[in-house]
């Protein structure tokens, strides 16, 4: 009995995957006699498990403004399609699910989400001349190869890590007028360290004494004994890039053992206010690429995203993503003058071409001031300098 | 029945199965490359080449030796890592030092296989699937932390490590696969794999009559580690980067789903299973959201009605259904049940 049990389990599995094959085949084939009327671009990112928040905030934040795309006719009367994917958050999957798009017609990429994932798939769209924006993936190496060449195809809408650190040590030692100051960050993560080393570069730069650099590893919650030392040296900043659930029991525990000085941060500081009192954060700095509420586009966008998928997944990765989608809705406005089809390799150049032409007339709702993008294909933006004051996270200013 | 039964000669068999071989990497690349199928396929392809080798290397220590090792990822890791670090600082080309490549992942893996294995195989059952998972986790938190430790950059730690040629193709992904089955079969059918054999079906037995058990436990294991290096080499130019965090826990878990969900001990059953669980997810793609929860039901349902594997200890063998059917046996055997030995096409 249980023999044929086994072989009907292995009919199923052999079934259920003939059946996904034969529907990947029917998507293509439709795919290709569509091609004409609409153009299709990718959406890949985590989608499931850990990450799934970063994942989803992009999905969403640039789904909303495709459809407010599609909604107003789509481009030169083209409709927008969407080829969604997830990752979950796995580099194999990553590039597997980003060959698919390739074999199913896709234009251009808004993705991937993580630095990891994005870092394998760079590889591939590079050979395949695929017009991408990531919202998210903040490494250095992402735009540029291990011997300092640029991909030419990729492009970003985020900070890259180093310069985070640069901006709070230059706001540490411009604004807050500080001489000393102290490193705590994650040791084995790349995003704390990348963040860390620029910040002890700029800071050796404008005369900033850093007087004590500790660790900690993934998965600490006891930080007393790294931050007794730090308090013997009574920094006046405490550069602290780490994520906000670490950072939260970071700040409680070392105003517990006698830090004084002011805590600042990166990015990932977003959202610290759930982990940590508010007496203890009162007057923490952290640098962003989105101020919440800050203007009137911000305000406007952050209605219709939670109209449409409510607040859960209303990040900094949305907006970023939002952006995303408008600067490539913009450069495919553009590359359609040129009258190539869709997913055509002279046509991918152009949208190639238009994302740096178009870049700095798209006001984005993370850079009012549009997006310039440098020699590395990474955005010249301002930073945005959030306060952590009464409990709140509020944008304090642009820098 | 005075009639004489068939039987195959051994050299026939060979020929047969190398020839059977041969004509599915020839057809397999003739139709990936032609452009028939989605190019997504290919890539499918070889991470099932891949998944296999990584599948029927855990295999030799859990379904042949009847060990239970968590720490496979971590072989791999350092296979995928050793081969890519060789193939990415020397200046060797990379048709030339792809092979060498692989087979310096093996080896490296292999011993780091030996030197695991002699320790952890001292204990038996769950405290040696904690050893292991232990080792493998060293092994992933070395990679990710060694160059601040030696001072200049040797894995990349968590950035990763770029810029690895990709090398791998359908072709040589699974030459390669044919090559570890071909490898693991002989081994298995020498004195040395009967002697593997024996210590799994008792321990105690296998010592009294004269077989060196901690030799050939710490053989088994460090074959197992060193074709899993291989497989991570493979890995390592497939992908064109590594980063530790892709050969943790999880990664040795699903390997051995696979084994165990093939059926330990059975290297038909590893390979049937590794090709299902790595095509499944991408298959399932059509069900969106839900594919990870059919993924696991598939799981679940298999193992509750045949809990010994898909296959069991059940091994294909393309010589005894060729001689099977000479002497008009083939009906015969279903119902009998299983056969045993092990041959791979």
């Amino acid at each position: 009995m249980k023999r044929v049990f086994a072989m009907v389990m292995a009919v199923v599995m052999a079934a259920v995957m003939f059946a996904g094959c034969s529907a990947g085949g029917n998507n293509n084939a439709s795919n290709n006699s569509g091609s004409g009327d609409t153009i299709k671009v990718g959406l890949l990112g985590p989608h499931s498990g850990e990450y799934a928040v970063y994942g989803l905030g992009v999905r969403n934040g640039a789904e909303l403004y495709f459809k407010k795309v599609n909604e107003a006719g789509g481009i030169n009367g083209k409709q927008i399609e969407l080829v969604v994917y997830d990752n979950k958050g796995d580099d194999t999957e990553a590039v597997t699910a980003f060959t698919r798009m390739v074999d199913e017609g896709v234009t251009a990429l808004v993705g991937d989400v993580l630095t990891g994932n994005t870092l394998a798939v760079v590889g591939e769209a590079n050979a395949v001349n695929m017009p991408m924006i990531t919202p998210s993936a903040t490494a250095a190496a992402v735009t540029v190869k291990e011997d300092g060449t640029v991909y030419s195809n990729v492009f970003r809408t985020c900070f890259i890590d180093p310069f985070q650190g640069e901006k709070m040590a230059a706001f540490a030692a411009e604004v807050l007028g500080v001489k000393t100051a102290a490193v705590f960050a994650q040791t084995g993560n790349d995003y704390a360290q990348g963040l860390a080393d620029a910040f002890k570069a700029k800071c050796a730069e404008l005369g900033v004494e850093i007087v004590a650099e500790e660790g900690y590893a993934k998965g600490d919650v006891d930080y007393k004994s790294q931050l007794t030392n730090i308090a013997a040296k009574n920094p006046e900043v405490v550069f602290c890039p780490n994520y906000y659930e670490d950072d939260g029991l970071i700040v409680t525990q070392a105003r517990q053992v006698g830090v004084t000085g002011t805590f600042l941060g990166g990015d990932g500081w977003s959202g610290v206010k759930n982990y940590a009192s508010a007496d203890v954060l009162e007057g923490s700095y952290y640098c962003s690429g989105y101020a919440p509420a800050s203007t009137d586009a911000v305000k406007q966008f952050e209605e219709e995203f939670v109209a449409a998928y409510g607040k859960d997944t209303l990040n900094m990765f949305a907006a970023t993503a939002y952006d995303a989608a408008m600067i490539m809705c913009a450069a495919l406005e553009k590359a359609e003058e040129t009258g190539y089809a869709p997913a055509s390799e002279e046509y991918k150049q152009a949208v190639i071409d238009a994302i740096r032409t178009e870049g700095p007339n798209v006001k984005g709702i993370t850079s009012e001031g549009g997006y310039t993008f440098d020699e590395y294909n990474n955005p010249i933006k301002d930073a945005v300098i959030i306060k952590v004051t009464g409990g709140e996270e509020v944008f304090d200013r642009m820098f | 029945m005075s009639k004489k039964r068939f039987t195959l000669p051994n050299w026939a068999a060979y020929l047969i199965n190398a020839a059977l071989f041969a004509a599915f990497i020839i057809g397999g690349n003739a139709v990936l490359s032609s452009g028939a199928l989605p190019s997504f396929i290919t890539k499918v392809a070889m991470l099932i080449g891949i998944q296999v080798i990584a599948a029927v290397s855990l295999n030799i220590s859990t379904g042949y030796l009847g060990q239970l090792p968590l720490g496979h990822a971590g072989f791999m890791a350092v296979g995928a890592y050793a081969s890519a670090i060789f193939m990415t600082r020397t200046g060797i080309p990379a048709q030339l030092a792809f092979p060498l490549g692989i087979v310096i992942g093996a080896a490296v893996a292999g011993l780091f296989g030996v030197l695991i294995g002699i320790p952890a195989l001292r204990l038996k059952g769950d405290y040696l699937a904690i050893i292991t998972l232990g080792f493998g986790e060293i092994i992933r938190v070395v990679l990710l932390n060694i160059d601040s430790v030696l001072g200049f950059k040797l894995t990349n730690g968590a950035a990763g490590l770029q810029g690895i040629p990709k090398t791998t193709t359908f072709v040589n992904a699974w030459l390669m696969v044919g090559l570890t089955c071909f490898l693991i079969h002989t081994f298995m059918k020498s004195r040395h794999g009967r002697a593997v054999l024996s210590i799994r079906e008792n321990e105690i037995a296998a010592e009294s009559c004269g077989i060196n058990i901690t030799y050939y436990k710490t053989l088994a294991f460090s074959l197992s580690a060193a074709f899993a290096g291989a497989a991570g080499a493979l890995y390592a130019g497939y992908l064109g980067i590594l980063n530790p965090s892709n050969f943790g826990f999880m990664k040795s878990i699903e390997i051995l789903v696979m084994v165990v969900l093939g059926g330990m001990g059975s290297m038909a059953g590893s390979i049937v299973a590794a090709i299902v669980l790595t095509a499944a997810p991408e298959a399932l793609r059509a069900f969106d959201d839900y594919r990870m929860i059919v993924y696991s039901l598939l799981l679940i349902a298999t193992m509750i009605f045949k809990p010994s594997g898909l296959l069991g200890r059940y091994d294909f063998s393309m010589k005894r259904i060729i001689e099977k059917c000479v002497n008009g046996e083939l009906f015969a055997s279903f119902r009998r049940g299983r056969g045993k030995g092990a041959e791979e096409a």
